[in-house]
């Protein structure tokens, strides 16, 4: 249906990127243009993500990209694994979310948090997809407010017992493992909050897929009860200490996010642009019409922006100068840049615009929820507002 | 067993191509570069040799600007162990292209010399069979599959209504098609691990060129769409063209 796809690339920005960063770049696109975009259209209409494509994201080695070569991963710089995300959310959004979950979720806690018995054990595993993960932080009643949560985890015999729930958790029902994080302490302590390396298969361990949604369809997301599940001590990750651990790894996820943003806006740009030179209406192509180029333009300069922001977040994420509150910033422009460029790519492709044939609606209607998750686009903007004003509005 | 790759550095496929003012060459501004489709089905040919020998070395060669580079890089994260480029300007005469290569593969001690069946800018399909016999070993063009035996190299071919299976004996050179070559992608890994795999660069040593393009033309434009008419009354008129003007059926 679609032309090989070169990017959109209007400011020369390859010529910011090494030699090394576009081979990454260029094969995960062929990968995505050769495996995911022939299958995309109907797994989403069938609300299922596409678990055949597992054995292939590891072997390419786009799990956990920028961890080290030790544990199995590919060693990449920061800018590499960001354009890996942008590659694969130009195919879904749900496809994205798979690695980012796996990658900065939970193979990055298990590296930066974990033991090394927990490292050896999972990261090759995880980094080859042999093995899946989730991650397990928002609950039902906690989700912009985590410091709140209800799952426990108490002492008993040398060990720790877990019980609680967890929401909207991404590959939660096809995970081998779960990085769960609970209370140790008294309710709403921050610093009581640990994690766990949790074995899907342990006793009490449950998984229920969410059903109703209307967007992400390609993707799996369920809800996880623990409902006593014991578990060794070597469970819990020697590394974690309070809240700010699992919010360090959901600043590397919406690292990805910000990337990935970019990624989708680039597919919904790719086809309306070409539909506009294909689609004839009062005798001539709607490309040719002024109401459309300025559609064309607007999508045009937000994805020229959105490219910049992000590359200059991997550099400054390379230097390790990168603050969460720039990341902030990037995962929040971003994402409502790509839910404005899909909304105005599936306007523009008029009726056929509604179909599955074309990306444009799917991509619009996954965007919603990566509008929403990872921390919302409201609660970028008080991160934003404090970082300005010094005053917390949450 | 020891095989030596010849990639060429080539535009994209997709590249729209626009000839240069001087009329006899293109325009190279803002044109991207690839490895030569072809030259990956060789590529993964000789990967595949390789695998299936338990051992050996791919050594990627190719003569071109210092750009191709980053074509050798390319091959080098698919699974070539290592590289080498001739640096130079090699122009569209494939009997200097073939003796340039020939006089450094001279020094190389390969079972195998592979080359994608042709390049897909100068469309000649010579250099392989010219550096063969510069080299005076047997040649089998447009492989589909090979394999390799005790010194003996069988490689089978597509010919019109069939297919051929030909012998040689090592060492030995052929051009490789598509046929049941994939080109595998470059893991993510393999691209770090190229970083660290040699690459030499040294200047070719360039043999005369005899053969210059004088002019380069745009193909004549398609001619416009005819309408024959509507509905079956038009079937007969259409079967006819396509089978006595087109000859497509």
């Amino acid at each position: 249906m679609t032309a090989r796809f070169e990017g959109i690339d209007f400011y020369d920005v390859d010529a910011l990127l090494s030699e090394e960063e576009r081979m990454v770049r260029d094969t995960v696109r062929s990968w995505v243009e050769d495996r995911v975009l022939p299958v995309i259209g109907k797994a989403y209409v069938d609300r299922r993500f596409p678990k055949e494509l597992i054995p292939e994201i590891g072997e390419l080695g786009m799990l956990g990209a920028n961890l080290p070569e030790e544990y199995g991963c590919a060693g990449l710089g920061n800018v590499a694994y960001g354009l890996i995300m942008q590659e694969l959310e130009r195919g879904d959004s749900g496809i994205r979310s798979f690695a980012s979950v796996q990658g900065a979720l939970v193979m990055y806690p298990i590296h930066a948090f974990g033991s090394e018995e927990q490292r050896a054990e999972w990261l090759p595993k995880l980094a080859a997809g042999e093995k899946i993960g989730c991650f397990g932080l928002t609950e039902p009643d906690y989700g912009s407010n985590p410091a709140g949560m209800i799952t426990t985890a108490r002492r008993r015999d040398g060990g720790w017992v877990l019980n609680g729930a967890k929401m909207w958790i991404t590959n939660g029902s096809m995970a081998d493992v779960a990085v769960v994080w609970a209370q140790t302490g008294q309710a709403g302590d921050a610093r009581g909050i640990r994690g766990f390396v949790v074995p899907t298969n342990a006793p009490g361990f449950s998984a229920r897929d969410q059903k109703g949604k209307l967007s992400l369809l390609a993707s799996d997301t369920s809800e996880l009860v623990l409902e006593d599940v014991e578990l060794p001590d070597s469970a819990l990750m020697p590394g974690s200490s309070g809240l700010r651990s699992p919010l360090m790894c959901l600043t590397q996820a919406r690292y990805g996010i910000a990337w990935g943003a970019v990624g989708a806006a680039m597919a919904c740009f790719h086809e309306a642009a070409r539909y506009a030179g294909e689609r004839v209406m009062f005798d001539g192509p709607i490309a040719g019409k002024q109401i459309q180029q300025v559609r064309i333009a607007d999508m045009l300069t937000s994805i020229t922006q959105g490219q910049l922001l992000c590359l200059r977040l991997g550099r400054l994420k390379d230097e390790s100068k990168m603050t969460p509150q720039q990341v902030s910033l990037a995962k929040r422009a971003n994402v409502d840049m790509a839910c404005n460029v899909a909304r105005e790519a599936r306007r523009l492709l008029g009726a056929n615009g509604i179909l599955a044939e074309y990306s444009a609606m799917r991509h619009m209607a996954n965007l919603e929820s990566v509008y929403t998750y990872e921390g919302t686009h409201d609660i970028h903007s008080l991160v934003l507002g404090q970082a300005v004003t010094g005053l917390a509005a949450f | 067993m020891n095989i030596a790759v010849c990639i060429k550095r080539v535009p994209d496929t997709g590249t729209r191509i626009r000839i240069a003012e001087t009329g006899d060459g293109v325009e190279t501004d803002g044109v991207k570069y690839v490895m030569g489709p072809y030259d990956e089905f060789a590529v993964e040919a000789a990967l595949q040799l390789a695998e299936a020998a338990e051992g050996g070395e791919v050594a990627l060669l190719a003569y071109g600007p210092p750009a191709t580079q980053e074509a050798l890089r390319s091959g080098l994260a698919m699974g070539a162990h290592r590289a080498v480029l001739l640096a130079g300007e090699p122009t569209m005469d494939g009997w200097a292209t073939a003796r340039t290569l020939a006089a450094e593969l001279s020094g190389w001690e390969a079972d195998l010399v592979l080359f994608g069946v042709k390049a897909v800018d100068s469309d000649q399909q010579q250099v392989g069979p010219m550096v063969a016999e510069l080299l005076g070993r047997p040649c089998a063009t447009a492989v589909s599959s090979m394999d390799v035996s005790e010194g003996v190299a069988t490689c089978r071919r597509v010919v019109e209504g069939g297919r051929e299976v030909v012998e040689m004996t090592l060492p030995a050179a052929a051009t490789i098609t598509k046929g049941q070559y994939e080109p595998r992608y470059a893991s993510l890994r393999g691209i770090m691990a190229a970083k660290r795999k040699p690459l030499e660069q040294k200047a070719a040593k360039e043999a005369a060129v005899e053969l210059v393009v004088e002019a380069l033309e745009y193909p004549p434009p398609r001619p416009p769409g005819r309408i024959l008419g509507e509905g079956p009354a038009a079937a007969a008129e259409l079967v006819r063209l396509l089978r006595e003007e087109d000859k497509a059926i």
